[in-house]
């Protein structure tokens, strides 16, 4: 992609970016949210679109997260591409029956004549304290049902692109930014340019010895693995999932073809999830091609401790993953 | 105005033949029922009539309605396709839905008709989304949504409501309260009967239909209320009225004993039809008239019935479990 030319700019301000191009691009764009017009609501990501096109078109909302999400999917049927925004996914499951009963399926359910171009943008947080409700990551309920997209930006050029794709879609789309900071502050070279994301996994690394598929913030975990393989003369191709729905499944089956080893890394928990789905659609596919099993790092299948003391222990690691490809390879 | 002279009896004429129409629609989707060629819960609005023709006699064409799960009234008094409404019920890709919704998700965006869904009080929030993008294109539209008193249990109905007050959108909220939300009485649900009366503190304005089966009451209390509305004053009406039929299905359900006959008996007594009957022979509407009426609509019935009955059938391929593409 050509740089333009401009310092680099943070995964959240990418992000911030994509809104105002969006809502430059196309007036029927609007952003509805709690706090959106604050600088402590929703870590200041949505103040410059509501400095820019005010409180018309970026709304502060009550905290109604299942009557908002209907009010948006209204806004769609009638043309507009609202944005609601929830500062936590941890609101979205008080959504889930307009999310999943209703956005979901109105094309469907309208013989495909009704579109939903409705986003629903929300951030995965990560830090000690934040405990059992604070901290979820809850990408693979989301992705189970047919008729919704959802996105994991993983970093600054995908925060601005796939929040684009996500907007000018026809369907509804959840995109989940990752609050972390070694993610959420990095700085990137990132076009200024309108640009989207295509709805493809992305091959960050190319390797031979074994596919590291990551979701999400886990692409930086992998990456710096990856260091210290090199190292060692062990080259491990690092796939970024970035969409769960639809999934691009093809070349991470392509690459496994070519490394015979799988390790899927997932912000999430273990059971029914998006790491059980690419474990069992390459066990499906490719399984005559596996030299070994393959492994996952995921969360463990408990909630997540508040102590500071069992936090940092809770979440995939660098050195989880160096010991998973130790282990494999 | 309708309750002063000289009425107008175009009007009366139009409002009779609309609750007719969909009363002799109903009646065919019964017999369907009755003959197995329905393989659905269709939810039959017979007795609740006046509430959608008397609402939708005070709107204009371009005015957007969403729906429940008990739709046909709505859609038919908006202006809905007959054709593609039976169709749908059978399941038929010339359906307006092409098979894929049924019978609960009708809609016919030509008409005004947006959407209608089933999951309780959901489509209620669809109307406020529709009535912020009409306020924010500044188009001159209302949007209105038809619900029962079940819904208002709903967490999003109060979401909606308020959100609506809080920027004073043109929508419409259209609570038709028959009493029952499937077999339980609003009394074991509810701390009373009025629900307007609960709304009102929200800021909406609010009127109470004792009787919703007088349309011309209906259509009075609609009129001023969209007047209201038309001026971005959110309003709620709570239209009382009556299931005659069961929840779901075409038949009786007096049996099941969740409610007695002698409550119903009392609801036939003011059946909208005997009502509007009334006014016509004050007016010296003849009977001719009401014939006339009658022969239309079967006309219009046996036409869609035909169109439905013959569409083909949705294709699954050599009888086998389609494939994922066959369900698209």
């Amino acid at each position: 992609m050509a740089r333009d030319h401009r310092k680099p700019i943070t995964y959240k301000d990418a992000a911030t970016e994509a809104l105002l191009q969006a809502m430059e691009k196309d007036e029927k764009v609007f952003l509805m949210g709690e706090g959106v017009d604050n600088i402590t609501g929703v870590y200041g990501q949505v103040l410059p679109a509501y400095k820019k096109f005010g409180p018309s078109r970026v709304i502060d909302t009550p905290l109604s997260e299942n009557g908002l999400t209907g009010f948006a999917i209204g806004a769609a049927l009638d043309g507009m591409r609202p944005v609601l925004i929830h500062q936590r996914n941890d609101f979205m499951l008080l959504a889930m029956d307009q999310m999943m009963n209703q956005a979901a399926k109105l094309r469907y359910a309208s013989g495909g004549h009704h579109k939903v171009p409705l986003t629903i943008l929300s951030f995965v947080a990560r830090r000690p304290g934040e405990g059992v409700q604070h901290s979820h990551s809850l990408q693979s309920v989301f992705a189970h049902f047919p008729g919704i997209k959802v996105g994991m930006p993983a970093s600054a050029v995908d925060a601005k692109g796939m929040l684009l794709s996500a907007i000018f879609d026809d369907d509804p789309v959840i995109i989940l930014e990752h609050r972390h900071n070694p993610l959420f502050e990095k700085k990137e070279f990132v076009p200024k340019r309108y640009y989207e994301t295509p709805f493809t996994s992305n091959v960050v690394v190319s390797g031979q010895d074994v596919t590291i598929v990551t979701v999400s913030i886990t692409l930086l975990n992998a990456i710096e693995a990856s260091g210290e393989f090199n190292a060692k003369g062990i080259y491990p191709e690092i796939m970024d999932l970035r969409w769960l729905r639809p999934i691009d499944i093809n070349p991470i089956i392509q690459s496994i073809k070519k490394t015979g080893r799988l390790l899927v890394v997932d912000t999430g928990w273990r059971s029914c999830s998006i790491s059980s789905e690419i474990v069992a659609l390459v066990a499906e596919r490719a399984h005559g091609y596996l030299k070994c099993p393959p492994r996952r790092i995921t969360l463990p299948d408990t909630p997540c401790p508040a102590s500071q003391y069992l936090e940092p222990y809770y979440h995939p690691t660098t050195k989880a993953i160096i010991q998973a490809v130790k282990e494999m390879v | 105005m309708l309750d002063k002279n000289p009425r107008d009896r175009e009007l009366l004429k139009k409002l009779y033949f609309e609750m007719l129409r969909i009363r002799r629609v109903e009646e065919k989707l019964t017999e369907w029922c009755n003959s197995g060629l329905i393989k659905a819960p269709v939810h039959l609005s017979i007795g609740q009539e006046a509430v959608a023709v008397g609402v939708m006699a005070a709107l204009k064409p371009q005015d957007k309605i969403v729906s429940t799960h008990r739709c046909h009234g709505h859609y038919l008094a908006k202006g809905g396709d007959l054709k593609k409404m039976m169709a749908e019920i059978l399941g038929k890709a010339t359906g307006c839905c092409k098979g894929k919704g049924g019978t609960m998700h009708l809609f016919d965006d030509s008409a005004g008709h947006v959407i209608s869904a089933p999951l309780v009080g959901a489509s209620i929030s669809f109307a406020v989304g529709l009535a912020l993008s009409f306020k924010m294109k500044g188009e001159d539209k209302i949007a209105v949504t038809f619900f029962g008193d079940g819904a208002v249990e709903e967490g999003i109905f109060w979401e909606s409501i308020n959100f609506a007050s809080v920027h004073r959108l043109p929508v419409l909220f259209v609570c038709e309260n028959n009493l029952y939300a499937t077999h339980s009485h609003i009394l074991k649900r509810q701390p009373s009967e009025n629900i307007a009366e609960r709304v009102k503190p929200h800021g909406v304005n609010i009127c109470r239909i004792d009787d919703a089966n007088n349309i011309l009451r209906v259509v009075e209390v609609a009129t001023s209320m969209v007047d209201l509305v038309r001026k971005n004053q959110p309003c709620f009406i709570e239209a009382c009225t009556y299931r005659l039929k069961e929840h779901w299905g075409v038949g009786e359900d007096w049996h099941l004993g969740y409610r007695s006959r002698e409550e119903g008996e009392k609801w036939m007594a003011k059946c909208p039809f005997k009502q509007l009957q009334k006014v016509f022979d004050e007016e010296d509407i003849p009977q001719s008239e009401i014939v006339e009426m009658e022969k239309i609509i079967k006309k219009e019935i046996n036409e869609a019935v035909e169109f439905a009955v013959k569409s083909p059938q949705l294709e699954v391929k050599n009888g086998q479990r389609p494939s994922q593409a066959d369900y698209l």
